[in-house]
Parts: C-alpha cells; structure tokens; sequence
C-alpha cells in the first residue's frame, strides 16, 4: 500500500478536527473535534510502525505502544474534560464556550450579566 | 508533481497509472472516503446528537482502517474504547447538559469563517509536504501481520513496561480527578470505587463492563430512597436550599439537569445524573 493514502486520509481527519475545535460552539462538540485530531495521530502512527516494522532491521513497535497509550490518554481526557464540562454546566447553566468570558480581558461586560442570568433561570427551573 | 497530483490522489487514483492501486488500496481508500466525510458531518451538523452519531461512523472506519493496515489489536481497542465508551460518554455529557433535539441554530460559533480558512489552509499545506514526501514509499503488507495480537503484546511487555505502568498511574490519578470533579457538595467517600478501579484499570474494558451492573444498585438504593419520598423530597426541599447562596445552589443545580430533562418518571430523572457519575469514573478507569 502506498504510504500516501494514511497519510493524507490522517492529515485531513485532523485538519477537521482542527476546524471543529475552532468552530464550534458548544464544549462537547469542541472534545469530539478534539477526539478527531486525536485519532487522526493514531492513523499516523500506525501507518508508519508498519512501515518501519518492515524496512528496519528491528522494531520495537512503537508506533503501536504509542498509539494505545494515546487511546488510553484521550479516554481519561474525555472522562476529565466532560467532568469539567458538566461541572460548568452546573455552575453556570449553560456549556457553549462562547459565553464563558469571565476571565477574557477588554470584553463588554456580557460575562457577569449573562451569569446572573443563567443562574437565575437555573433557579427558576431548580424551583419548578 | 505535488500540487498537481493531489485531487487525484485523494479522489481517484485507480485512473492514474502512477499508483496502480491493489485491492487493499481501493478498499482503504473507499473506507477513507466514508470516513472523511463522515468527520465532515459531525464538525458540520447542527443537530447535536447527530454529531455524536456520525462519530461513531468515523471511529468505526477508523477501526476498519486500522484493519486494513493488519494492526488488528488497534482496530478492537479502538471499536471497544472509542465506539463502545467515549461515543457512549459523549452522549451521556449531552443529554446532561440538556442539548436541544432537533436542529440547534447557534452550534456554530460567530468565528467560523476564520475556522474554515485556518483549517483549509493547514490540510492544503500538510497534504503537500505528506504527498511530496512519501510519494516513492511502499508499506509492505504481505507476510505476518506488523499488528496482531502476539507481536504486539510482546513489544508491549517487553519494551514498554514502564511506560506501561505510569499509564496505569495516569488513569488512577484521571479517576480520582474525574470523582472529585463531577461528586456533589455533600457526598461521602468514594474510596472503594477507587481501589477495584485500580485493579482493573490495567486492562482496557472488559473488566469494568462487568463491574457496570454490579455498581449500578447503589444509585438505585440511593434514586429508590427519593422516590419513596416522591417528588416533594427531590424538588420541594430545592427551594429552601436554593436561596441559600454557597454550596446549596450547586446541589440544586446539581438536581436541576435530571429534573429538568425527565420525560416520565422520578425514578428515571433521580438515576440519570447518578448513573452518568458512574460511566464518568468507569472511564477514568478506562
């Protein structure tokens, strides 16, 4: 097989994942674009330890230790980041990454007005 | 040649002589096809569980590809890791965060013209410089596959123990995290969930599918304790807690997500934030 066709398949998978990350709005979708890229570098490893593990003389396979270890990595990363991502969801009543801008600098001040009324409306529900 | 070559070696190469493409590489490249655009649809979609659905397309053709290339171990790790929890987790995080059904006008940021030309001209750039770079190289893919079973766990044993073993560290330290993180104000001690994570935390995800039912009755104790209690209990005893500012308002937060997304019953809503905790931490152990 032509090493060109992984290559180019894993290079396009992460330019889109590179496009999601940018692009979306809401942080759930921002991790599956990051599980995207993330795969898009496990295709490239895999593709070229077989390669290697023809043309060297010996091998140590770690394209394909590396590659589980990515696996095992973004597996705790998307157990951590949704963690993260439903605890803002409790804090805040919302998770689009748009508006959390608490800590940006020169912005209207959208932040705390747009919080107060998130959890305000987060009450109103919580009471209903 | 680079430039030049790049529509066909992405579209259709079994009419360009240069390649002369075997089985395995029309095979490869019509999966590849599938899986490109089944990315393409779940960075592009407006509904939120689609995304998450065509995911599992693209994690799927992934593992096919995977196959393809005799990595087999690869292809089950990723069908049962990826396709089989972290789509799984995903939807759990968008149920939760009650993602609307149906189209969702706003899933686009206000940036993502920037976003589509940042990433055109990053793919333009890496298509060229991989093309050009591999275009006289051959992946050999006859005699014993580079991938099984045997040659991999014998790499993996023999040559990665160490990194093997501060994996399994990683993966305790990304559990406890994730228990930390996602418990609420007042919940006791999770100390033996941890320690029979940690065992199993070593092998990919047999064990903890087998441990799933067996730790699934104590939210069911505990959802069975509120719903004795009806829905006076769940939500009548929020507003009394929810004027209090500190950590009250972010239990009642905490009770607002099921709540709010029940369709039916109480038992359901008090056991949906229960049992995503519980696939939380399953994949920190993972």
């Amino acid at each position: 097989m032509h090493l060109a066709y992984p290559a180019v398949l894993s290079a396009l998978l992460f330019c889109t994942g590179l496009y999601g990350v940018l692009a979306r709005r809401n942080a759930i979708l921002v991790l599956m674009s990051v599980e995207l890229m993330l795969n898009a570098v496990n295709l490239n490893l895999v593709a070229f330890d077989v390669w290697l593990s023809r043309t060297a003389e010996e091998t140590l396979h770690s394209g394909q230790a590396l590659t589980l270890f990515t696996i095992a990595i973004a597996a705790a990363e998307i157990g951590i980041g949704l963690a993260i991502v439903l605890a803002v969801y409790r804090n805040r009543g919302t998770s689009d990454i748009d508006r959390l801008r608490d800590t940006a600098e020169g912005h209207e001040p959208d932040g705390p007005d747009s919080d107060g009324d998130a959890t305000a409306a987060e009450k109103a529900e919580a009471t209903a | 040649m680079s430039l030049a070559s790049l529509p066909l070696t992405v579209a259709a190469p079994e009419t360009h002589g240069f390649l002369s493409p075997t089985g395995v590489e029309i095979a490869f490249l019509l999966v590849g096809l599938v899986t490109f655009g089944a990315a393409l649809i779940t960075v592009t979609t407006r509904q939120l569980v689609h995304a998450a659905l065509w995911l599992v397309v693209t994690l799927g053709g992934l593992a096919v590809e995977y196959l393809l290339l005799t990595a087999e171990f690869i292809a089950w790790v990723q069908v049962l890791i990826y396709v089989g929890s972290v789509v799984v987790l995903l939807l759990f995080g968008l149920m939760l965060t009650k993602a609307p059904i149906g189209r969702s006008p706003d899933a686009d940021s206000g940036n993502r013209w920037a976003a589509l030309t940042v990433a055109v001209a990053s793919a333009a750039a890496l298509v060229w410089v991989v093309v050009d770079a591999f275009r006289t190289t051959w992946i050999d893919l006859d005699g014993p596959a580079a991938g099984s079973t045997e040659a991999t766990g014998a790499s993996l044993f023999q040559n990665w123990v160490l990194p093997f073993e501060a994996l399994s560290v990683l993966l305790l330290a990304a559990l406890v995290g994730a228990i930390v993180l996602s418990r609420k104000a007042k919940a006791e001690s999770a100390s033996p969930p941890v320690n029979s994570r940690a065992v199993s935390g070593g092998s990919p995800s047999v064990p903890d599918s087998r441990n799933h039912p067996i730790r699934r009755k104590e939210p069911v104790t505990g959802t069975r304790a509120t719903t004795g209690s009806g829905s006076t209990t769940g939500t009548g005893s929020t507003p009394g807690t929810a004027s209090t500012p500190g950590t009250a308002s972010t239990t009642s937060a905490g009770t607002a997500p099921g709540a709010g997304s029940a369709t039916g019953a109480e038992s359901a809503a008090g056991a949906k934030p229960a049992t995503a905790a519980e696939s939380a931490e399953q994949e920190g152990a993972r």
